[in-house]
């Protein structure tokens, strides 16, 4: 049983349609990317699981129950424009926040300083948010998403404004609660830290969802019948009836070859016939990146 | 609920620990003070300017002596003196200024000039007039011969002050005062005008800073939109009521102070002097059964004020006053809210401010306009509507209304109440999330339409 189920979400706003019939399902200690470019309705949606926004037609399920308002206390919501006060301190903000998602003041502080710990901000607590820098205070507003322990999470952009040593802290971050039993709803346009993070996707433009699945069967299906070779030394191969080859060239005394097969004959025959023109390194299908796939998507509709 | 609470503590806590909530709270009582004893400071300092007058008559002595001096003002009667050299050498003859008199004056009124430099104060050309007609008066009633004409005339002095009293359904009577009646009204109606605005006011900077802060989107992902909008108002009530009685509390300090350590002396000293002086006139009149209220006219006068200002039904007013202050205030402030949440910056918030503003000042004219005259039909309406109900009604209470109004205008106020933040809350839960794009009212009556 998914996690948490979104069905047929339908929402029109004043004079344009921001979902159109999208179905999500994210399964238990899933991460799930959602993808698409700027203003296919991703963040309407995200606003619709955190109840902000009603969808005009179509139900949530969480945990296989309907959603209700009480359950914002099982949900943690990072938005893509980070909310703090600015004049207020970071500690009692923090607090207040907590508060607001149901945690007793105590309980609050306890948390509060095993992360403020574990992320080595503990400095900070005193001084105001206008202080930080951007940064600390993605950092800040991560403790404040997480910190009531919620079974679902949604990040949306979580990386943006982190050096690559703190985007890795929160990345292991990321990773170490969906171990301990969360599940995450991720929305990025970085590609690769979806390749990276994500298991499933789904990928939303204008309104409408064109592309669902896990992210290695989607590889696979959007690979096409195409595979790296690689031979040791220099090596040169053309193309016959069973295979083409796309591109060839040498490097560190290698030669990486990119084939795409006709489908003819299977692979173990093509093999018989490469093994033929020299010692072979390495024979891969050509999975392409998610980043590929997302631009040949889109591209594809317009 | 829970959460509410929080919002609400939070909202009152951050704006209570403010450097300008703390500046403003002990810095205004003290301009308060300062407006009250200045004036009183002002007024010492003026007796010292004292004016010396000439007095001319053209080839007569008719008004010698006829004009008594005053605290401020010296007059001199100059015998045998010509106007025209007096005005000749004015510039340095230390006058204020010359009263020439015609002998004329008896038959022509306008017969008197006061010539001065600088436009004289009303009170000395009162002065001036009233005695001159004193005697002109008595000269005309001597050429009638009458015998003891000076002890008649003693006799008939008198003088005639108004009691106001008002009779009750009852027929029971209380002494009243129009005078505290209209500074009551005067002190309610702009105090609610300035509470309902200054903290209205607050609530949209309130809202505004969330929404630009993009706070918004975390909170109400955890609360409520309507709870959020709640919590800030009544927080914000907390702190305009927390300040407000600060200020009254030190504003009364501060003028009891000051008035017992700078004015104890003067005020001490000139009312031992004019008690003794009032007994002493009082025991040469004739009248000796008035003789105890004529002793001293100004405690007589002060204790009727005071009288005045206890009968007046505190009990009411102070209820009128708590329900007008909340039920108004959060009128006006779920409509700044509503304002707050649909614009992305305080300057685009001038287009719906002016509809909002409007009422307001309405009804604090309608308000001054009460004073004048409480029965109006004006008064009357603009107490029922519940924009202006709150400080029109507050202005009329001291005047006395019947029951039944009261109870109307409450009702329909809590009405409108209720459906006001109805509408703000609908208009808010929209305009919150909306970014970049300028509102229109069309635009927030499409939002009031939204479901879900």
């Amino acid at each position: 049983m998914p996690l948490f189920e979104a069905k047929n979400i339908t929402k029109q706003f004043a004079n344009h349609l921001a979902l159109d019939n999208v179905s999500i399902s994210v399964p238990e200690q899933c991460i799930y990317g959602l993808l698409g470019p700027n203003g296919a309705g991703k963040t309407t949606l995200i606003r619709i699981i955190n109840q902000i926004t009603g969808p005009d037609t179509g139900e949530l399920f969480l945990d296989g129950k309907k959603l209700m308002p009480e359950d914002v206390q099982f949900i943690g919501y990072l938005p893509e424009e980070r909310g703090l006060y600015k004049k207020m301190k970071v500690g009692e903000q923090a607090v207040y926040f907590a508060q607001l998602k149901g945690l007793s003041k105590a309980e609050a502080m306890k948390r509060l300083k095993y992360w403020f710990k574990k992320l080595d901000i503990v400095d900070w607590w005193g001084k105001k948010v206008e202080e930080l820098s951007k940064g600390m205070q993605q950092k800040v507003q991560f403790i404040i998403t997480i910190l009531h322990e919620p079974k679902l999470l949604i990040f949306d952009e979580p990386f943006t404004g982190f050096d690559p040593l703190n985007a890795n802290i929160i990345k292991n971050e990321i990773l170490f609660l969906r171990e301990r039993g969360a599940t995450i709803i991720f929305s990025t346009h970085n590609m690769a830290s979806v390749e990276e993070l994500c298991d499933n996707i789904t990928l939303i433009d204008k309104a409408k969802t064109i592309l669902e699945g896990s992210v290695d069967e989607i590889r696979s299906k959007w690979a096409a019948n195409e595979y790296d070779l690689i031979y040791e030394g220099d090596v040169k191969i053309e193309g016959n009836g069973h295979y083409n080859v796309l591109n060839q060239k040498q490097e560190n005394n290698k030669s990486i070859i990119r084939l795409k097969t006709t489908g003819t004959i299977n692979t173990n025959e093509i093999l018989q016939t490469l093994m033929k023109s020299g010692n072979i390194n390495s024979f891969n299908p050509a999975l392409p990146s998610m980043n590929e796939i997302f631009i040949r998507v889109i591209e594809a509709r317009n | 609920m829970n959460k509410i609470s929080v919002i609400i503590k939070r909202e009152y806590v951050t704006r209570v620990r403010k450097k300008s909530f703390i500046i403003m709270t002990v810095l205004a009582p003290l301009l308060m003070a300062a407006i009250f004893i200045l004036p009183t400071v002002f007024m010492m300092n003026q007796g010292g300017e004292h004016k010396k007058i000439a007095v001319v008559e053209d080839n007569s002595d008719l008004f010698k002596g006829v004009v008594p001096n005053t605290k401020d003002a010296e007059f001199i009667y100059l015998e045998n003196t010509k106007v025209e050299d007096l005005k000749k050498s004015f510039e340095n003859s230390g006058y204020y200024g010359i009263l020439w008199i015609s002998p004329e004056l008896i038959n022509t009124p306008n017969a008197v000039e006061l010539i001065s430099k600088q436009q004289p104060p009303i009170g000395l050309l009162q002065h001036i007039e009233n005695s001159l007609k004193k005697e002109i008066e008595r000269q005309k009633l001597l050429a009638y011969k009458i015998d003891n004409l000076d002890d008649i005339m003693k006799n008939i002095e008198t003088s005639v002050s108004i009691q106001t009293i008002n009779i009750d359904s009852t027929g029971a009577v209380k002494k009243t005062s129009t005078g505290i009646a209209m500074a009551l009204a005067y002190i309610f109606g702009f105090l609610m005008y300035m509470l309902v605005f200054i903290f209205g006011a607050q609530v949209m900077r309130g809202v505004i800073e969330e929404k630009t802060s993009r706070v918004v989107e975390v909170i109400i992902s955890s609360v409520k939109p309507v709870q959020l909008m709640l919590g800030k108002i009544v927080g914000i009530a907390l702190v305009g009521l927390t300040q407000f009685l600060i200020w009254i509390f030190l504003t009364v300090a501060i003028i009891t102070v000051l008035k017992t350590t700078l004015l104890s002396k003067t005020d001490m000293t000139e009312i031992t002097q004019n008690v003794p002086q009032n007994v002493m006139s009082g025991s040469q009149t004739v009248a000796v059964s008035t003789q105890q209220a004529d002793v001293s006219p100004k405690l007589a006068e002060f204790s009727m004020l005071f009288d005045s200002a206890m009968n007046q039904p505190w009990v009411l007013i102070i209820i009128c006053f708590i329900f007008y202050f909340i039920t108004g205030y959060l009128l006006y402030a779920s409509v700044f809210a509503a304002i707050g949440s649909a614009v992305d910056n305080e300057t685009e918030t001038q287009q719906f401010m002016l509809p909002v503003t409007i009422p307001i000042i309405l009804a604090l004219m309608v308000a001054m306009g009460t004073m004048q005259n409480p029965e109006s039909s004006l008064s009357f309406w603009c107490s029922m509507i519940p924009l202006t109900s709150p400080i029109v009604m507050m202005a009329r209470i001291p005047f006395g209304v019947p029951y039944w109004q009261i109870a109307v205008s409450m009702i329909i106020m809590l009405v409108t109440f209720a459906g006001f933040v109805w509408m703000a809350a609908k208009v808010y839960r929209t305009g919150i999330l909306m970014y970049g794009k300028k509102t229109s009212w069309k635009e927030m009556w499409k939002w009031l339409r939204y479901s879900g």
